[in-house]
């Protein structure tokens, strides 16, 4: 029982890490139908900025700010201007497309410049485990969990009680009213790829520690917060949050208790079960279209 | 087709037939060998991506699962006809096991299905040891003789692989001039519009999907018959995005699009081998700079350039 509690535990941090990416990725889709499928390879990159920045002599946590600062210029400002903008009058599919030549291109450059090598990363905590009613639990996974639900509780503040916030969520529901309302629709979607740049980095941070700086792990990290995504709704924040804990739990258990080679299969059984039983997502709902 | 260009497509037809006869190194008969491989799987998927408009990132995985089929069969006697057949079987069922969930709901789950699924057949290439050798692999993969034809040596095999293209891309041209393949057309230039004329678009999405995943399985059956090689390194995600931009890089929905998109990226690793490693981020670069400057891809340039 105290396994299965440590199991969970880890499994929310885990899961609370896909949550930011997936939000990140819902964000984008909201907002400009932009489908990121280099979503994963955008949570590697931040972090090879941090670890460049680190040895170049600069403490943990000035690498860390200007390592978001850097994100938030290349995987915001330039993603948006530089391929979203010319891509997306071309149509939603020729875009996706693009994220993944992109994906290859930021897998492959990373491996050039850093090495395939896995590089260590510093922890925001030590090693040290607490217990709190007969369960270790470790200050790594209780960190995780804190900063990601301190990051959303953020996000959620900024969207909902703030000004800009408000816009941002009416140019993502309605851009044509929005705009005869006064909004700038364009700024309000740059703004979404800065807090995406954002979420990115702060996964960055949060997951390297574990899964150690490795210019492959686009690949897991992006699976796991697409999967995430879909399974919450494909087009909510609450959902992409859900999701993604979903699938850090199920995760973790599936490898103690079923078979630990087989982990990487638990998203394609979530995904086809969740498709075939709730299309629309656990907290979705089904998508107006027009034509 | 007008006629200067029929012309150049028989002048290139000759060229690749008789290119064995110029005493060329069996190096660049194997590297021919191999776009024409390569070819047919892109042109499965460019059923997929170019006709029904469709993101499918398991092709590579598909060509791995053909090429694990194909080889198991024959190391166990069953004549290469009979692999590939097999594997075109075997990823046809597949393809329609996942399609069929996956093109329930909106049209990004397809990619979001197969990406897990390349993941998941990586996983048992590697871990099912009993089957498929894990990370040692499977080697001494026979090549066929027929009728007493013996199709061991590089050119007469060859000659084998570049037959198959033909019967795949012939198979191909009539499926796409059919009333059937017209359907492919029309759900891919207005989806809204095939569907209130009748067209069953879930019916059809699913049949190009399926399709184009069998002839990956073909594509791998004779994979692995001309490396005789196979292990489950070639066969990961970077293969299905590779296969996948070549299909762009052609020039996705024009038939012969997936033929120079594979002549490109078999060809460029050997003009770009003096990068060395660099030569995939220089090709995903390019492919952005293309993709940006012309979505339609290298057999569109020339009109596009003329529009300037």
């Amino acid at each position: 029982m105290q396994d299965f509690a440590q199991l969970v535990i880890a499994g929310l941090a885990t899961g609370a890490i896909y949550a930011l990416v997936a939000i990140g990725f819902t964000l984008l889709w909201q907002t400009s139908q932009t489908v990121n499928f280099a979503q994963g390879e955008f949570v590697v990159l931040p972090a090879f900025f941090m670890l460049g920045l680190m040895q170049a002599g600069l403490p943990f946590w000035a690498a860390v700010l200007l390592g978001i600062g850097l994100s938030v210029l290349v995987l915001g400002v330039l993603f948006k201007r530089l391929l979203v903008d010319p891509m997306l009058q071309h149509g939603a599919l020729p875009l996706s497309i693009a994220t993944m030549a992109l994906a290859l291109f930021l897998k492959e450059a990373v491996k050039d410049v850093w090495g395939a090598e896995a590089h260590a990363f510093p922890a925001l905590a030590g090693g040290g485990t607490v217990r709190v009613l007969g369960v270790a639990l470790t200050a790594q996974s209780l960190i995780v969990l804190a900063v990601g639900v301190a990051t959303v509780l953020i996000l959620q503040g900024f969207l909902t009680r703030t000004r800009t916030g408000r816009c941002m969520q009416a140019a993502a529901q309605n851009p044509a009213t929005a705009r005869i309302l006064g909004i700038p629709v364009e700024r309000m979607i740059l703004y979404t790829f800065i807090i995406n740049a954002v979420l990115v980095s702060v996964a960055a941070v949060l997951v390297t520690p574990v899964y150690l700086a490795k210019f492959s792990n686009g690949e897991t990290l992006g699976l796991a917060a697409f999967i995430a995504a879909l399974v919450g709704g494909f087009n909510q924040m609450r959902g992409a949050i859900v999701g993604g804990l979903l699938l850090g739990v199920l995760d973790n258990l599936a490898a103690a208790y079923v078979s630990a080679t087989y982990r990487g299969a638990v998203p394609l059984v979530l995904l086809i079960g969740m498709i075939l039983l709730r299309p629309h997502g656990l907290l979705g709902r089904a998508e107006q279209r027009t034509v | 087709m007008t006629g200067w260009r029929r012309l150049a497509l028989v002048a290139i037809i000759i060229v690749l037939i008789a290119a064995p006869l110029f005493g060329l190194k069996s190096y660049v008969i194997y590297t021919l060998s191999l776009w024409a491989v390569t070819a047919i799987a892109a042109l499965g998927l460019n059923l997929t991506l170019g006709y029904a408009g469709q993101i499918s990132l398991a092709q590579g995985a598909f060509v791995g699962v053909g090429a694990y089929c194909s080889a198991l069969l024959t190391i166990a006697g069953v004549p290469l006809g009979g692999g590939v057949v097999a594997a075109f079987l075997l990823c046809l069922a597949l393809g329609w096991m996942l399609g069929y969930p996956a093109l329930r709901v909106r049209s990004h789950y397809l990619a979001f299905v197969t990406l897990a699924f390349s993941t998941l057949a990586y996983l048992v290439f590697r871990n099912e040891e009993w089957l498929t050798g894990g990370t040692y692999g499977l080697s001494n993969i026979p090549r066929p003789v027929v009728l007493g034809n013996d199709f061991v040596r590089p050119n007469p095999f060859y000659w084998l692989c570049l037959a198959v293209l033909a019967a795949v891309s012939a198979a191909l041209w009539r499926l796409v001039q059919s009333p059937w393949g017209r359907a492919f057309t029309a759900l891919r230039e207005n989806p809204v519009r095939a569907e209130s004329l009748g067209v069953d678009i879930r019916h059809y999405t699913l049949l190009a999907f399926a399709i184009g995943a069998g002839l990956g399985g073909v594509s791998g059956a004779l994979y692995a018959a001309l490396v005789q090689y196979i292990d489950p390194t070639p066969f990961g995600l970077n293969y299905s995005l590779s296969l996948l931009l070549m299909v762009v890089v052609g020039g996705a929905g024009r038939f012969f699009g997936p033929f120079l998109g594979a002549a490109v990226a078999v060809l460029l690793p050997e003009w770009l081998r003096a990068t060395g490693d660099f030569y995939l981020v220089i090709y995903a670069g390019l492919v952005l700079v293309l993709m940006v400057f012309c979505p339609g891809g290298l057999l569109a340039l020339p009109a596009r350039l003329r529009r300037r």
